[in-house]
């Protein structure tokens, strides 16, 4: 059976969320707590969102120092798949696993919303169950959601395929912005070169269920159980 | 050394550079003649400025209900499904399989008047710990706010502040909102009101009580240090605000979400656990209270060392430290043994347990500091002995004359235009521009968001969901308290209903002015009144609640605003009904009688200026009829969308479920014709009377016929209206002689623009808060 580490903050809130759609996919979920220095043998990792020691300081700037990070980065530079989802993909870039960094909102207030995001990477352990160019429909809820970087990086980024997910408009009609918080690029999530660290802002673990209302999003938790299985 | 130690009286001593007690001091204290002679009496000598300051706290209106028990004691509180009724930290009814639903909504106006982000934010804060003190986790939290109109500055201010407050607190914490409402009305322009409502799961098994038992056990505080924030809290919050009150900001407690998390977790894992014997939170009038409370609900007394207890600052007094009002703290009793135990599970939660006291069996409450006695009152009578007061209740000369006023009516009224200015009002506009600040998806069980009829969570693991609204028209309650009070309960259950779920059980949060005037206590008589009838009828016990008074501006008192925050029960989640229509040629019917009346409606208000009139009366029994149908009806997947008539009448409710939800990339339109529907009324009253009891729903063309025989067996009037948009993208509308036509285009542009558009302008502080 697939074992799936879900790193607990404290100050984590979608801790449980994350465990129920690893498990709703047939894994082993467990949760590993920020003063642990070892992953349990977990062969995925997931960094799930929340306020990681409030986000004072910045969002993910303490959690990255965590005895936890040090054997997510471990299980990262060793090829493992780890997923980290708002507030853990802000502690992946905060931790250099992923370049950029995300900032406060354009709008300068928080973003709970769907938003439709296209799937420009179909190959990473987390997103093989989508077709390339595939569209989803994903909520966010956020404050500090603007993904920047250097032109380098997002030149870099860009030439090497590594957004995962980028904000689309949901309809040509529609006279609402579709990026919700002024990402560069529109960018939504991205990997890092080997594509074994995703990092996203939307919320799939909330959309894995159909009787929620949204269930685009079960696609992230049945990649890795077909992809990773040994 | 004051006092004599004869039977019965107790003896204190001053705490070192404390004033002494005089007539002026007791003023201060909010504390009136009759209430200063019963402490004497009771007492037996002077009491110490310590022991005046925990009379002034546990009898300020807020602590004892002075004004409002008898009134309270008429809510119908039991039911075979109440667990726990109200005198505890919040209402606990049981859900099937084991599980039950414990919620509560409560106040914080008058922080918020002069704080806004704070004295939402930790309204928020206070309402989550009162639920997961029962040992429910916290699943869902609801606001209901008003505020004056925005088109002055200061309340667009307040507005922006109190949202980001209530949105930062909740989301960081991590409980979806679900739901909500806002109005602006001109009374509430010197007197905001933010009231948090919150809900929680809880295993049957796990509920634990806010008593102090065990002659012997230990008291401890646990999480937040204590400050000096918020001393007399309570107090202020029990008085009338004036230009003084910009004075208060200091006492405005300062809220940290992320310990608030901790202390959930902690508090959780301490009762799931069996470590402790009682928990209560350190809310209003903070460690005074709630070690009062829970002594005299233990039968016993207490010991409290304000020594002991961790502080920010050096120097605090025994009198500050009992009063003070900082945010995250609990009140743990336990046995001895347990407290290593106890301190671990909270060290693994990086907080603090402190033990400050231990539970006696003399029943005197009685505090120490640096091993002198500054406090010993005999506990029972100081929660009890507090003055009830049944103050006059007479309704104003005005008022009456309000109700049989009329209109300046003009002969021929834009009815086309009236639609676009009501969708354009703020409390009728789509609230997008509120909800969105909220994180409403957290804890991936949301069923239905705000944005409709009410919202719906999953119980995990199981099949049912809760679903949960709360509700206030208080321009009905100005009208006729009575039946608007009953209106308010009426409009909770019908949106709950709306969803496909059965009304369970009722918390209620009263905003009145001054009960020391005759005219609002007779407001807040009857809407109590209304609330109790209502509630009896659609078998809705109240399981708690709060009552905030004084709420007053220099300009007058606030609109009565009886809050009703409503849970149901969803039986199986996969039945659930959205408001707006869904497929295009479903029949859409409109179910209840519409009778003209246009007395209290926002279409008067809005597009005549006038507020006045007969308001409609409401029909308890046709109310429960149509609540059992929508639940029938929807339970045998008959329906496709139901939507609550409310304010703006028929016409709105057709105009929001025709334009669509927040997210549909448009909105489907609808033809409707009214030709021959309500015969003899003017078309202004067909299209926005506000009468209650009446629900817009849709049906698929196959399932029309079935929904009718049920709507028959349910003596439900049931009209066939019109369809669902097929391919216009307009809302066409036949009535009287003429045809009427929007783009739903326009329509959703007005609707969901209108409040952006007035939270664009340049002094909304987007900074506040951070």
């Amino acid at each position: 059976m697939l074992d799936v580490a879900v790193v607990r903050f404290p100050g984590s809130n979608c801790d449980f969320d994350a465990l129920r759609a690893a498990e709703r996919v047939g894994a082993n979920g467990y949760f590993v707590w920020h003063r642990e220095n070892h992953l349990r043998g977990a062969d995925v990792v997931l960094l799930p969102g929340g306020f990681s020691y409030g986000d004072y300081l910045r969002s993910g700037a303490i959690a990255r120092f965590s005895p936890v990070m040090q054997a997510g980065r471990r299980h990262a530079e060793a090829g493992g798949p780890v997923l980290g989802i708002c507030n853990g993909f802000q502690i992946l870039c905060e931790a250099h696993l992923l370049p950029g960094a995300l900032m406060r909102n354009a709008g300068l207030t928080f973003v709970s919303k769907p938003v439709d995001v296209i799937v420009e990477r179909a190959d990473t352990p987390f997103t093989s169950a989508y077709e390339a160019n595939e569209r989803l429909r994903l909520p966010v809820a956020h404050g500090d959601g603007r993904f920047v970087a250097t032109d380098d990086t997002l030149r870099e980024l860009e030439a090497e395929s590594r957004v995962v997910l980028r904000y689309v408009a949901a309809s040509e009609a529609s006279p609402y912005q579709p990026n919700p918080n002024g990402s560069a690029n529109h960018i939504a999530g991205i990997c890092n070169p080997a594509g074994n660290v995703v990092g996203i802002m939307p919320h799939p673990e909330r959309a894995a269920d159909p009787l929620l209302g949204l269930g685009d999003g079960a696609g992230f938790f049945t990649s890795f159980s077909k992809a990773t299985v040994r | 050394m004051t006092g004599s130690a004869i039977a019965g009286v107790t003896e204190a001593s001053s705490f070192p550079g404390e004033r002494p007690v005089t007539p002026e001091v007791v003023r201060e204290h909010n504390l009136n003649q009759l209430e200063y002679g019963r402490i004497l009496e009771m007492l037996g000598r002077t009491p110490t400025l310590t022991e005046l300051g925990v009379f002034s706290a546990l009898w300020s209106e807020h602590c004892s209900y002075k004004h409002s028990k008898p009134v309270l004691k008429r809510f119908p509180t039991a039911g075979p499904h109440v667990v726990q009724g109200p005198g505890e930290n919040a209402g606990v009814l049981r859900l099937p399989g084991g599980w039950a639903v414990a919620f509560k909504i409560e106040s914080h106006n008058h922080p918020s008047a002069v704080e806004p982000y704070q004295g939402a934010a930790t309204g928020v804060g206070g309402i989550l710990r009162d639920v997961f003190t029962m040992g429910a986790r916290p699943v869902a939290v609801l606001n209901s706010l008003r505020f004056g109109p925005l088109d002055i500055p200061r309340n667009r201010y307040l507005f922006a502040g109190v949202v980001r407050g209530v949105g930062d607190y909740g989301n960081c914490v991590g409980v979806p909102t679900l739901g909500g409402e806002v109005g602006f009305a001109p009374g509430y322009t010197g007197n905001p009101l933010v009231n948090a409502m919150c809900v929680g799961l809880l295993r049957e098994d796990d509920l634990i009580r806010a008593a102090a038992h065990g002659v012997g056990n230990v008291l401890l505080s646990v999480g937040a240090r204590t400050g000096r924030d918020g001393i007399h809290g309570a107090s202020f919050a029990s008085e009338e605000l004036s230009e003084k009150s910009e004075a208060r900001r200091p006492q405005v407690q300062v809220g940290d979400p992320f310990t608030e998390k901790l202390l959930l977790e902690a508090s959780l894992e301490l009762i799931t656990s069996g470590l402790i014997v009682g928990i209560q939170d350190m809310g209003a009038a903070g460690l005074t209270s709630s070690s009062a409370e829970m002594a005299v609900r233990g039968g016993v007394g207490v010991e409290i060392d304000t020594g002991l207890v961790p502080t920010r600052e050096a120097g605090m007094t025994p009198y500050e430290i009992l009063l003070s009002e900082s945010q995250e703290r609990m009140l743990v009793v336990a046995e001895p043994h347990r407290v290593p135990d106890i301190q671990a599970v909270c060290a693994r939660w990086e907080l603090d347990a402190t033990p400050i006291g231990r539970v006696t069996d003399d029943g005197i409450y009685r505090v120490r500091h640096d091993g002198l006695t500054v406090a010993a009152i005999p506990g029972q009578r100081l929660v009890d002995d507090c003055p009830i007061y049944e103050p006059e209740a007479r309704e104003s000369e005005s008022a009456r004359a309000r109700r049989t006023a009329v209109p300046p009516s003009p002969p021929n009224p834009d009815l086309h235009a009236a639609l676009e200015l009501l969708l354009d009002t703020p409390g009728i506009a789509s609230k997008r521009w509120v909800y969105e600040q909220y994180d409403s998806t957290v804890q991936a069980s949301t069923v239905l968001g705000p944005g409709g009829d009410a919202g719906v969570f999953r119980v995990p693991g199981t099949d049912f969901g809760v679903a949960v609204t709360v509700d206030c028209n208080s321009r009905l309650v100005v009208l006729d308290p009575y039946e608007g009070g009953k209106a308010v309960v009426a409009e909770a259950a019908r949106n709950v209903a709306c969803t496909g779920a059965l009304p369970l059980g009722v918390t209620d949060c009263l905003n009145f002015g001054n009960p020391e005037k005759p005219e609002v206590f007779f407001q807040f008589v009857e809407a109590c009144r209304g609330i109790a009838d209502a509630c009896r009828a659609f078998d809705t016990p109240v399981t708690g609640g709060n009552v905030s008074f004084y709420n007053e501006s220099p300009t007058g008192a606030i609109d009565p605003t009886p809050t009703v925050g409503m849970v149901g029960l969803l039986e199986r989640v996969e039945d659930r009904v959205p408001s707006h229509f869904q497929a295009p040629g479903d029949e859409i019917l409109i179910l209840g009688e519409t009778a003209g009346e246009l007395g209290g409606s926002a279409y008067w208000a809005e597009v005549h200026g006038f507020i006045g009139g007969r308001t409609p009366p409401v029909d308890l029994e046709a109310e429960r009829r149509l609540q059992l149908l929508l639940i029938a009806g929807a339970k045998r997947h008959l329906l496709r969308s139901a939507h609550d008539c409310a304010e703006g009448g028929l016409l709105v409710a057709l105009a929001e479920a025709a334009i669509g939800g927040p997210y549909a990339p448009e909105g489907l339109g609808a033809r409707v014709d009214l030709t021959g529907y309500a015969p003899g009324l003017e078309p202004a009253a067909v299209l926005y009377a506000e009468d209650t009891g009446r629900v817009v729903v849709s049906c698929a063309t196959g399932r029309v016929e079935d929904f009718l025989a049920l709507a028959r067996e349910h003596r439900v009037p049931a009209c066939r209206a019109g369809r669902v948009g097929e391919d216009s993208g307009e809302l066409e509308l036949r009535v009287g002689d003429s045809l009427f036509l929007w783009s739903t285009f326009t329509l959703r542009r007005i609707y969901f623009e209108a409040i952006p558009r007035r939270m664009q302008h340049p002094d909304v502080d987007r900074s506040a808060g951070e």
